[in-house]
């Protein structure tokens, strides 16, 4: 039997739009495109010029400082700009597609006769090692670096957020076989939901499963490490997204980079929220047209309502995005007394509004703030969403006061800005504790590195 | 309110940068977000936002404070009235008159000085304006005794302000209780008007609402009759019953008599969860186990020679438990730091009451006491995991 991890912190706010479980067949995009800043801190040089024709998991832009980490096109056609922003920035990459979806040939291997090395230099060649990221700093990890451990989190536990079974449907083999290759490098350990059924995760081979029952975010990899084996000073542990090891295994199972994701279309403003297979980095406007609701103005996400940024339709879709999400950017503005009205259509996790007496009532969350920054004046709100043996607000006060080593004490190498997403979303003060923490970890590593 | 959202809009470019009114920005700024939530929404981080913010967190203490005000502007005619003999001519709405008459200057001289001085410090600062002083101008003016001159109020309303809040950065910086400062301000610079035997009842008629009580008329707060181990006497000089204790018909500060009105009070703050329960609690708990170990070293000491209960049903106890010990700016952060904090205010309390010769209220110079205490508290709270988490380090190794 697995070992079962039960968390009580947390908040799983109830959204209107969740996605289901059907895949809405969507035309494949024309214009596809790759961005550095999905990369957390690389520093792009880009390897082509427009008019370049490029195959998919031929390099794009590669890491200035560790140049063999290489960032791949994810389909196969022809780059069409470079678009650059303030002092030559580089924004993104785009690549019009052929329509042919032609990959490199990495020949197909048994990954269990592989070494780690071996895997590695795989996952360099085929552009998929950029999708490992590692604690600490949360930074896209170092090749020559030996990880204590592989984490991945086969599900996502933040509002509206996808359904890994959906998208594990039909990639059982290469799932396996992704995990098969991530063994060979280090030990891995998966997080699963109480609620997940699919065989392919309750007896999955070569991993330590670790099954956690709570509110979100017991599905946050960060989480399940600090309950798994916390990270320590001076250790490295990577982490990769579900979804991604599914590419991975199909890179060694066929021998060809295949970026198809099953993303999601969610939220309040979308007409039937459902997945759709897309290819990483394609334009938005083709996952969204004519299914979005226009009674609102709109703001669409690339990714979570939590962690994901702010786009426009002509935007791509992010390399670790799993989902576009769109809700209304202002709902009923100019809203008069809001301090003493009742609000009774609105979600809080304070007891002065009403929504505690309906908890299983979905709502509409606009953008709006709701209110202006503050120095921290409550205690006791992060600790109530933050299920680490971490103390949430005095972490956040050594960031903002930069004392480098009070971060490491109250341990800052356990860590991602995600993590603090929940404490932001119900921090009374308005703090952007994400950016803050951010800054924190960059800090920390221009110090360290 | 769209008349209203349109004429602001219109005045608005006066405001702004290089707008003839920019003086005043922080003032219309304060004004605007009172009236209208801003439409402002985020450009990082998460894209929802909880509902709630620090102005209804704050509104919600004001709403808490409001039955122990109210009970406080009708104690204090119903005092002015017992204490000339005239209760059973007296109307309870007179009475309520005389009180709001009372204590509608003090109000507005708080308001006045502490919010002026916070609208020109977010101005020179170019912050927005924080709420935090809506509760501390509520506050002080229930903490102080009737006879408490105006012009005291305003001094120590602006020295707390000022120094105990202001110079650590506003709302959310300061390390003692604003509210708390300016009561000990004025203990410290005027003592006579708030200890003695003169200051408890209103003695003067207002606009001819009240009664003039003679010259040199003294009445004692029921601490005092508790210090000196005799029985509780009121303002007509008759012995206050427990329901009178309980139900706030003796003289003390404006807002601290009344238990029931306070626990009104304290029911909301708990509901909402603005207060702690754990600081609420633990000081009811530090204040019997302090008076239980008293009366079993000195059981012959005259200020125990009453029932426990009253220990915390007079005096600020409870006043000073619900609103003033949970203040999350200046309380312990950490949750098991709550318990110790709380305690710790609820022991120094009976101390300070018990071996105090001067003074018979301690409940002020506890929650200053362990204000300055929190921080330490609250470091070795997260020491403990600061610790453990170098032991897993040096474990591994």
């Amino acid at each position: 039997m697995h070992r079962v991890v039960k968390i009580s912190k947390g908040l799983d706010i109830n959204l209107k739009g969740a996605p289901v479980a059907e895949t809405t067949t969507i035309a494949a995009a024309k214009l596809y495109a790759l961005m550095p800043a999905d990369f957390t801190r690389v520093t792009p040089k880009v390897v082509v010029k427009p008019e370049d024709v490029v195959k998919a998991g031929e390099p794009l832009f590669v890491d200035k400082n560790c140049p063999e980490i290489q960032f791949v096109s994810p389909v196969s056609g022809k780059v069409v700009a470079v678009n650059r922003g303030e002092r030559r920035r580089v924004l993104s990459v785009v690549v019009e597609s052929d329509g042919k979806f032609e990959s490199v040939d990495y020949k197909a291997k048994d990954v269990l006769s592989l070494s780690a090395e071996e895997v590695k230099a795989d996952l360099l060649k085929s552009g998929l090692f950029a999708f490992m990221r590692q604690r600490p700093y949360d930074v896209i990890a170092t090749p020559s670096d030996s990880p204590r451990a592989i984490f991945v989190s086969a599900f996502d536990s933040k509002p509206l957020a996808v359904d890994f079974e959906v998208a594990l449907k039909g990639n059982e083999d290469d799932f396996q076989i992704g995990l098969d290759a991530l063994s060979r490098i280090a030990p891995v350990y998966m997080g699963v939901s109480a609620s997940q059924k699919a065989a392919a995760l309750s007896v999955a081979k070569n991993v330590t499963t670790t099954i956690f029952k709570g509110p979100h975010p017991a599905g946050n990899v960060g989480v399940q490490i600090n309950h798994v084996a916390p990270v320590n000073k001076g250790e490295v542990v990577w982490t990769i997204g579900a979804e991604e090891v599914i590419f991975i295994g199909r890179l060694f199972n066929k021998g060809k980079v295949d970026f198809t994701r099953t993303v999601a279309l969610a939220g309040s403003e979308v007409k039937n929220p459902s997945y759709s297979k897309v290819v990483l980095g394609a334009q938005i406007s083709t996952l969204v047209a004519g299914r979005l609701k226009e009674d609102n103005p709109l703001r669409i996400i690339d990714g979570n309502v939590l962690t994901g940024k702010p786009t426009t339709a002509d935007g791509f879709l992010g390399a670790f995005s799993t989902e576009v999400t769109v809700i209304p950017e202002i709902m009923g503005g100019d809203e008069a007394f809001g301090w003493i009205a009742p609000r009774f259509s609105m979600f809080s996790t304070s007891r002065s509004y009403f929504s505690w007496l309906m908890p299983k009532r979905s709502y509409t969350i606009d953008a709006r703030i709701k209110g202006g920054e503050r120095h921290m004046i409550m205690s006791n709100e992060y600790d109530k969403v933050f299920p680490m043996d971490i103390y949430p607000e005095y972490l956040i006060k050594a960031i903002i006061t930069g004392n480098i080593d009070k971060m490491e004490e109250l341990g800052i190498y356990e860590v991602a800005p995600e993590d603090f997403a929940l404490c932001e979303f119900v921090d009374s003060s308005k703090l952007e504790l994400q950016r803050i923490v951010r800054e924190g970890l960059d800090k920390l590593r221009a110090e360290m590195c | 309110m769209k008349f209203l959202r349109n004429y602001l809009n219109k005045i608005k470019p006066n405001f702004e940068e290089g707008g003839k009114l920019h003086a005043f920005r922080s003032v219309f700024d304060g004004m605007e977000t009172f009236l209208f939530v801003p439409n402002d929404t985020s450009k990082s981080g998460v894209n929802i936002h909880d509902a709630i913010d620090s102005k209804r967190i704050m509104s919600l203490v004001v709403i808490a404070l409001l039955p122990a005000m109210l009970f406080g502007m009708y104690n204090l005619g119903y005092q002015n009235a017992l204490a000339a003999g005239a209760v059973a001519t007296t109307s309870c709405w007179e009475m309520f008159l005389f009180g709001l008459m009372v204590m509608l200057p003090k109000i507005a001289v708080t308001y006045i000085v502490g919010l002026g001085i916070e609208f020109i410090v977010a101005q020179w600062k170019n912050e927005e304006i924080h709420e935090g002083f809506l509760v501390s101008g509520v506050l002080i003016p229930m903490i102080v005794p009737a006879g408490c001159p105006l012009w005291v109020l305003a001094v120590a309303t602006a020295f707390s302000v000022i120094f105990a809040k202001e110079v650590f950065g506003g709302t959310g910086m300061n390390i003692v209780n604003v509210a708390l400062i300016a009561r000990a301000f004025i203990f410290f610079a005027y003592p006579s008007v708030i200890s003695g035997e003169s200051v408890w009842v209103a003695t003067e008629s207002i606009f001819g609402i009240g009664y003039d009580l003679p010259d040199g008329y003294t009445c004692a707060t029921a601490l005092q009759f508790v210090k000196e181990g005799g029985a509780i006497v009121g303002a007509a000089g008759a012995e206050l019953s427990v329901c009178d204790l309980i139900c706030g018909f003796m003289p003390g500060s404006i807002g601290e008599t009344s238990v029931i009105a306070i626990a009104l009070g304290a029911i909301l703050l708990l509901w909402t969860g603005v207060a702690s329960w754990k600081v609420m609690v633990s000081v009811f708990v530090g204040g019997i186990a302090m008076v239980l170990l008293f009366t079993g070293l000195m059981p012959e000491n005259p200020a125990l020679q009453q029932p426990i209960y009253t220990h915390l049903l007079l005096g600020g106890f409870c006043f000073g438990a619900v609103f003033m010990a949970t203040d999350p700016v200046t309380a312990a952060r950490t949750e098991t730091g709550k318990f110790i904090y709380g305690f710790g205010i609820g022991a120094m309390a009976i101390l300070i009451r018990v071996f105090n010769p001067g003074y018979p209220e301690g409940m002020m110079l506890a929650i200053l006491l362990m204000n300055v205490t929190a921080p330490f508290i609250d470091y070795c709270v997260v020491q403990s995991n600061v610790k453990a988490r170098a032991k897993r380090l040096t474990k591994k190794n």
